[in-house]
This record gives structure tokens, sequence and C-alpha cells, in this order.
């Protein structure tokens, strides 16, 4: 798929901007500050409705304002789809498609897919375990949207039960047990989504590592090889994890229901969720070693391009009937040396459509040298 | 910025609204501010009014002019049904499909422990109490199809059961995530027809 145009308005710095792309490379150059990065900011919102820079919206309607509006139009197998999602902080966002509002913006994941590698996945290697939770999980519902569902509700689930268990902990201590009732209730929701994000998590895992060990020997050759490995918290009941076949999402619910049983009287003690899908890590090693406290800057970069090339890859296999991902290469040129900038451009240079960002227009090799925007003073301008 | 005196007591009082922002508060109160005095008048005493002259239902829950619902005292409805809503405003989505004869019972919200809501704030005592005299032989939970909703049907359905009624849950077909009220009429009725039993 390619975006044939991309316009926003009271986004972040730009009062408005309107963008008319093409399939195959596209590079935004400027000097820093002048809105690149904003832009592909963008595009990363429309595909995922959360920005890769910021966790709350606030920051990305231009200040003074009251709402930002995004919109594309996206040619997938011949047809075009537009898409539009206006945000508000403090309020549900609005989308539409092709004209028409839909019920919750999450209707409209799945209409854009892309991947989007910037300075900022570094925080998937060197980062906390959320980091990595959260890279999978936007793999997760980039590979099945209706997962979108499933994680803000596995998310709701969490901040009831947890309220819950700070309730019935302080009842239980003065003698109480009225909340504990409604405890089971809640124990079956957590383990009912939590085994269904548990379980695509597994499966989106085992088909990722291959493209992502492929990726990793391609951008640092004669190396180690990179390792990805699922780390539970249910290692009591389940102390291997089984990838592949991917566990049956009614086998974990079982488990998952039997350690809330185990743990329940230390869950009310300390008031915390102490088993589920948002206690677990995804382990990355290089050889023998683990990539976070012993991989060199240039290899923890390698790591984190290696995740991003996989998980395209992956999105590509996944669908491989003219619906391929758009890649969208931020700044990331100037902090790769010349092998890895060359692999990057390979790659880069065969997908449907990329775009990238660059503050000197030499950092980008030549064979990505396609359509060029000078992006200076609020403005966008096709130079080539 | 801080208006002085009243305009900003309007100001706050409007936006502890539920839906009104703080933009929203200040728009509407210049709006009244610069309405007719007697169309302002109207609305305080419409105000006023709702709250000494509107109950709830002593049985069902529901808003009502009367001690007594016009639903719950008509008697040509079914009453070997109840159908539980979270609020009155989905008495009224599930009437508009007119898929339903039977009464209603109101809880009142759903359990929320982040709103600090718990089985005792919800009018699960009063059902119990409709549920005593054996009239009543199938429960329909049609609480809303989001997180909360579903708790609480899981709640009254594990609590239930054992009595011996029938309890049914709607067929699935409504938004997940969603609210009852904003399920089309169609959407409502077809879940309506096709509710399934709960164990
Ligand atoms: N909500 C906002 N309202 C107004 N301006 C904003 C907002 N958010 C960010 N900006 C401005 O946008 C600019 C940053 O834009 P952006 O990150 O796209 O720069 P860039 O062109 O990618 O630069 P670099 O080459 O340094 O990466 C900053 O000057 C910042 O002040
Ligand atoms: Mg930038
Ligand atoms: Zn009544």
């Amino acid at each position: 798929m390619y975006v044939r145009h991309l316009t926003v308005s009271d986004f972040r710095s730009w009062r408005s901007a309107d963008v008319a792309l093409e399939p195959g490379p596209s590079v935004l150059v400027g000097a820093n500050g002048q809105g690149k990065t904003n832009l592909v900011e963008a595009l990363g919102y429309l595909a995922t409705l959360s920005s890769h820079r910021v966790p709350t919206d606030a920051p990305l309607v231009r200040s003074g304002t009251e709402r930002a509006v995004i919109g594309a139009a996206i040619v997938a197998a011949g047809r075009e789809l537009r898409v539009e999602v206006e945000i508000t902080p403090g309020r549900a966002n609005r989308a539409k498609l092709n004209g028409s509002p839909v019920p919750r913006a999450r209707d409209v994941l799945g209409a854009l897919r892309l991947v989007l590698f910037a300075p900022e996945d570094l925080a998937i290697v060197r980062g906390d375990p959320s980091e990595r939770r959260r890279f999978l999980d936007d793999l997760v519902v980039a590979r099945s949207p209706r997962m979108a569902g499933v994680r803000a509700d596995y998310d709701r689930v969490l901040k009831q039960r947890s309220a819950l268990l700070k309730s019935a902990g302080a009842a239980r201590r003065s003698g109480g047990n009225s909340d504990l009732r409604t405890l089971d209730v809640w124990d079956g929701h957590l383990a009912a989504h939590g085994a269904q994000l548990l379980s695509a998590r597994l499966a989106a895992l085992a088909a990722l590592r291959p493209h992502a060990a492929a990726a990793y020997a391609q951008v640092a050759p004669a190396s180690v090889e990179l390792t990805l490995q699922y780390n539970t918290s249910l290692t009591a009941a389940l102390p291997e994890l089984p990838e592949a076949p991917v566990p049956d999402p009614t086998l974990l619910e079982a488990v998952l229901l039997s350690e809330l049983a185990r743990v329940r009287s230390a869950e009310l003690e300390r008031g915390v969720n102490l088993v589920g899908p948002h206690r677990d890590d995804l382990d990355l090693g290089l050889g023998q070693l683990a990539v976070r406290g012993y991989a060199s800057h240039g290899e923890s970069w390698s790591t984190a391009l290696a995740l991003r090339l996989g998980s395209y890859e992956l999105l590509r296999s996944d669908y491989p009937d003219g619906a391929e991902p758009i890649l969208i290469l931020d700044d990331v040129f100037a902090e790769l040396d010349v092998n890895r900038r060359e692999q990057l451009a390979l790659v880069a240079s065969k997908a449907e459509q990329s775009v990238i960002t660059a503050a000197v227009a030499s950092d980008v090799p030549d064979q990505l040298q396609g359509a060029r925007f000078d992006v200076h003073d609020g403005e966008v301008r096709r130079v080539r | 910025m801080m208006y002085e005196g009243a305009v900003q007591d309007l100001i706050d009082e409007l936006g502890r609204l539920p839906g009104v922002g703080p933009k929203s508060a200040q728009r509407i109160a210049f709006y009244l501010l610069a309405s007719e005095q007697v169309d302002v008048e109207r609305l305080a005493s419409t105000l006023i009014r709702v709250k000494n002259d509107v109950k709830f239902c002593s049985i069902c829950g529901n808003v009502s002019e009367s001690e007594q619902c016009r639903i719950c005292t008509d008697t040509r409805r079914d009453p070997t049904i109840i159908c539980v809503v979270e609020e009155p405003k989905d008495v009224l989505a599930v009437e508009r499909t007119r898929e339903f004869r039977g009464r209603y019972h109101v809880l009142g919200g759903a359990i929320s422990p982040i709103d600090g809501v718990g089985p005792d704030d919800l009018r699960i005592r009063e059902l119990l109490v409709r549920l005593r005299d054996g009239v009543v032989t199938e429960l329909i939970l049609a609480t809303d199809p989001n997180l909360e909703g579903e708790a609480t049907a899981t709640y009254l359905a594990r609590m239930i059961n054992p009595m011996g009624l029938t309890v049914t849950r709607l067929a699935s077909g409504l938004p997940v995530g969603g609210d009852l009220e904003y399920a089309d009429e169609v959407t409502l009725g077809r879940a309506f027809s096709g509710r399934r039993r709960v164990d």
C-alpha cells in the first residue's frame, strides 16, 4: 500500500500541511526542528492511534489550539481509502473512513499499515520491560487490528482489578470480606483477556523470530545470533511456554486462573495484579549475553533496527496481496555506520513506499534518492 | 482565567456535568447570560421540578412520576420475565425495539471498583426481593456490552443461576465496548430475540 496524500491541521508545529506522495522513496529534508518528524509521527498516529514519541495526546495538538486532525488517502491493491482522525486531548478520538464517521476510532486500525523506525526505538532494547511489551503488542495489533480491543480491555481489567484489590485488601485487614465476592468475576476477565493477549504475543513472537534474526545477520554480519525469548510471569505453572504450536487461549486461561488463585493472598496484601501478561518481558540476547546491560551502543542500535526490519518483513509476509506495509525511517541514517546504512537502504528501496526524514540530504544513501521535499518555515515543498 | 462571582460559579457548576468540558461550560454560561429572562427562569424551574417531582419507581427503579412506574403497573406486561439494565435510559432503548413485553429492573449502574461501585451500591438486593415469590421465571441480563457491564452480568448470573431461574444474556452482535443506548434498534432487537442462556 502507499499513502497518496497526507494532510494535517493543528498537529504539533503544523497549522496545516498538505503533502502529495507517491510509491517509492520520499525524503523529507530540513534543518532541526522544522517539523519533519511531526509529519511522519502523524502517519504513525493514523496507523496505530498513538504516537511513537509521547504516551499522551496533549503534546500532539498545536499549542493554543484544541484539536488536531490527520487525514490520509491510502491506496491498497488498487483501491483508495480515505482515513481521518481527530485528536482532542482528554476525549475519545473521532475518526472517519471515506468521509463517514465510524463508531469508535479504533475501527480505522488496519486501514494504514506501516513500520516506523526512529531513534526512540533504542528504548525497546535499553528501556523497561514495558517498552518491549509495547513493541510486541503493537506488532500483535498491526497483524490483527481486532486485538486492539482485547488490549484495551485487558488494560481496563487491570485498573479495575487493582482498585478492587486495594479496597478488598483494606476491608480484609479490618475484618470484612464484602469486596471479595466480585474478585472472582474480575479474575475471570483477567484470565480471559490475558489469555488472548498472551497467545497472540506468542504467535507474533514465533513469527517474528526468524525475520528478526535474519535482519540482524544482515545489518551486523560476522556477528553472533540475535535471540528473542518470551519471559513469562507464569513460570510457576508453565516453566516451558511453548510457542510452536502456540498454546490454545483456553489452556492459558485455565493456567492464569489457577495462578491467580495461588497468589490471591499476596495480591490482597500488596494491592497489585501479580500475574498476567502485563508482568512479562521479551528477553533479547546476542549469543550468550543479554542485550540489555551488555551490548555496545552499535549492537543495541543493530538490535533495534533488526526488530523493526523483522517486523516489516513479517507484516509483508502476513499480507502478500498488495497490502504491504509502508516503511518509515525517521532520522536514523545519521546514527548508522556505512554498512548498516546500506543494508537499511537495500530494504527501503524495495519497499512499495518509504518515507525518510533527515536533517542533511547527504546522510541518505543514493538508492533512496527518490522524491525530495524541503521542510522549512511551516511549508513542505517538493523539490525533486 | 477566572470570572467574577456568579458567572464563575455557573461555569464551575456546568463544568461538573458529564461531557461538559471547561470551554463548553464557558460557552453555555455566556449563552445563558445573553438569553431572555423568561427562558432562563423556565430552565431553572424545570431543574427544580425534576428534582422535586420525579421519583424512582419503588419496584423497578426506573424514573417515574408516581410511586410505581407505568410499566410496573401495566397488567398487560408479562410478569414472569425481567430485563435487568444499568440505567433508566436503557429502559427507553429496549422499549424502542418493541421486542420485549416483560418488566424491568434498573440497577443504577454497573460494578466498577475504580469508581468505588460494588454490588452493594447497586439495586441487587431489591432484585432478589422481586424474585422471591417465584412468579419470575426468566431474567434477561441487558447490562452494557462493555467490561463493567459484563462483570455485573457475570456476578448476577453466578448469584441467581442456583435459584433455578433461566438467566439469559443478550446475543452478541452489539458493538463490543459500547453502551446499550447507542445500539441501533434493529441490532438491539436482534440481540433480544437471539439471547442465550448463561450458566
Ligand atoms: N504541540 C506543539 N505545538 C507547537 N509546536 C510544537 C508542538 N509540538 C512540537 N512542536 C515543535 O515542533 C518542532 C519539532 O518538530 P520535529 O520534531 O518534527 O522536528 P524535526 O524537523 O524532525 O527536527 P530534527 O531534525 O531535529 O529531528 C519543535 O520546534 C517543537 O517546538
Ligand atoms: Mg526529527
Ligand atoms: Zn417500575
